[in-house]
């Protein structure tokens, strides 16, 4: 229907990077070994696999051996989760995290209050903020596990990690991050941070979907996600998804190594693009932190209309973005993470998350400002609630 | 999850939207909380509808839905068009997918609503002071919708 086709939803995943998907494709066919066995092609992979752990554990700063390989950042955020609540049991068994968390971990320390674990959420600002005094406030006795996410997936707000893994480390309590929106966009250094376990998603960051990786620190005391083989030290047995893990690797590697071009043109983007909406369109605001925020997300609410409208008409012009809106995803309430920062259920059915990557440019700028006040406008006008508010303007 | 293209056509190009400054009878239904709000205008003579227009607030199903209400009404006697059913509204749109059936409640309530709202007028029932303005329904409708995660 439009001749353009311009993505802007690079936070839901990425495409996966030529280099990337040139790196994986032996591993599917000539280099296909199971890497558990002891002949030419098995070692093929086994040793491809490790090259791709100490890979991934140089760039972040761990030893090899801390890194285990997973079937997503959602496998990952659960392992991290419920494996260290199970196994410090008889320590104690209190939980702290946020009320902004991915699903993975909302969920999964929901499922764990099912299990008689107690779970403190603990709320943010109007930023989306916690502050390492709240996390300090919060510590019990008993508080086995903190997990806080490192960014937010929808509003881009970047937690102070390195302070509340300080708070973690004197205390003497795991501290868990969900890194999967980070990865890729901060410089990060589980050693610097103090955390203990972090997780990441290949797919956030122009890697292949379904695989993750759990940084886990030496010592650090969890139960097992996967029964069976010997593969991932036992702690994650199923044979290796060996393409999916040498992707991981590969993106991970040229993330790293573009991570300051990369967050130089985003940052342009999204400041530029912040500007704008700003400028040409009335009854915004602005969702998350002007500065604490990652590099490619704008998130927006835009009064008196719905954001799955927004999105179709978007989508009618060639645009991909997602919106916070409960139309959206069919669920109950709109997001939780809008109602966490305070917004009411009308302006959080009314947002929109625009999140740029690497192959946006200006150009794909200029044509979202050409079409989105329009669509605004037509909306609105289509809205009762912005009856009256035109009118007493008139 | 698809839209039908009747539904597509019906959210780009809605049909009556708009006020009617003189209306018989206003109807509005649903809440911003819920995140839809239909409202709409009739113009009434002799008991035939012989105008309308609405207002929606609401995904692109709520749209279609209010639009494709607005051209079944037109031209109905008031107790035909209180016969219209959400249903009706949805075949007529060739088909709603299921998570998004009960965004055509709010248009059978919209009808209701304004024709309410007109016999009120009229002084052809009696004012009873009830809100008309949010019936919770929609609440419990969302509440009955699988817990379906991104
Ligand atoms: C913050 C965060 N955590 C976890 C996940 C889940 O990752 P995956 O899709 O790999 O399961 C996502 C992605 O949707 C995310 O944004
Ligand atoms: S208005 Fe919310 S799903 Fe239709």
């Amino acid at each position: 229907m439009s001749a353009r086709s311009i993505y802007f939803d690079h936070a839901a995943t990425t495409h996966v990077k030529r280099e990337v998907l040139e790196a994986m494709l032996p591993y599917f066919s000539e280099n296909y070994g199971n890497p558990s066995t002891v002949y030419t092609i098995g070692r093929t992979s086994k040793k491809a696999i490790e090259e791709a752990r100490e890979t991934v554990a140089r760039i972040i700063g761990a030893e090899p051996r801390e890194i285990f390989f997973t079937g997503s950042g959602t496998e990952a955020d659960n392992w991290a989760v419920k494996g260290a609540a199970y196994a410090n049991m008889k320590k104690g068994k209190h939980i702290i995290t946020t009320s902004i968390e991915h699903h993975a971990v909302l969920h999964a320390c929901q499922y764990l209050e099912s299990e008689g674990f107690e779970v403190t959420y603990l709320p943010v600002d109007e930023y989306g903020l916690v502050t390492p005094g709240q996390v300090e406030a919060a510590i019990r006795p008993d508080t086995i596990l903190i997990s806080i996410m490192f960014a937010n997936n929808e509003i881009g707000t970047i937690q102070p990690i390195a302070e509340i893994g300080r708070i973690a480390r004197e205390k003497g309590i795991c501290f868990h991050t969900d890194a999967v929106q980070a990865m890729g966009n901060i410089k990060i250094n589980v050693s610097e941070l103090n955390v203990d376990m972090l997780s990441m998603s290949a797919h956030k960051f122009y890697g292949p979907k379904g695989v993750g990786a759990l940084y886990v620190r030496k010592g650090v005391k969890l139960t097992s996600f996967m029964h069976g083989g010997a593969q991932e030290r036992g702690r994650r047995a199923s044979t290796e998804n060996v393409p999916g893990i040498i992707g991981l690797a590969k993106a991970l590697e040229l993330a790293d190594m573009n991570m300051e071009q990369h967050n130089r043109k985003l940052v342009a983007l999204r400041d530029r693009t912040i500007e704008e909406i700003e400028k040409k369109i009335p009854f915004v605001r602005l969702n998350g932190h002007r500065e604490k925020r990652l590099p490619g997300n704008v998130n927006f609410s835009f009064e008196f209309i719905e954001g799955e409208s927004l999105l179709l008409m978007l989508d009618l012009k060639g645009i991909a973005a997602s919106s916070g809106s409960a139309c959206t995803s069919g669920s109950l309430d709109p997001s939780h993470v809008l109602l966490a920062i305070g917004l009411p259920h009308e302006k959080a059915h009314g947002s929109l998350r625009i999140t740029f990557g690497d192959e946006n440019t200006d150009e794909d700028v200029d044509y979202l400002m050409e079409v989105l006040p329009e669509i605004v406008r037509r909306l609105r006008e289509m809205s009762p609630l912005y009856e009256g508010i035109r009118s007493s303007k008139e | 999850m698809m839209y039908s293209e009747k539904v597509m056509d019906h959210f780009m190009n809605p049909r009556n939207v708009g006020e009617i400054a003189d209306a018989d009878g206003v109807g509005q239904v649903g809440n911003a909380k819920c995140g839809d709000i239909m409202k709409m205008y009739l113009k009434i003579k002799n008991g035939v509808i012989t105008d309308v227009k609405f207002k929606t607030f609401g995904c692109g199903a709520a749209v279609a839905t209010s639009s494709m209400a607005t051209e079944l009404v037109k031209g109905k006697t008031i107790d035909e068009a209180l016969k219209i059913t959400n249903k009706a509204v949805a075949e007529a749109l060739d088909g709603l997918p299921p998570v998004k059936m009960h965004c055509s409640n709010l248009a059978e309530e919209a009808i209701k609503a304004a024709i309410t709202d007109y016999k009120r007028r009229k002084g052809l029932i009696e004012d009873d002071g009830d809100c008309n303005v949010c019936c919770l329904r929609c609440e419990d409708i969302h509440h009955h919708l699988n817990d379906d995660d991104e």
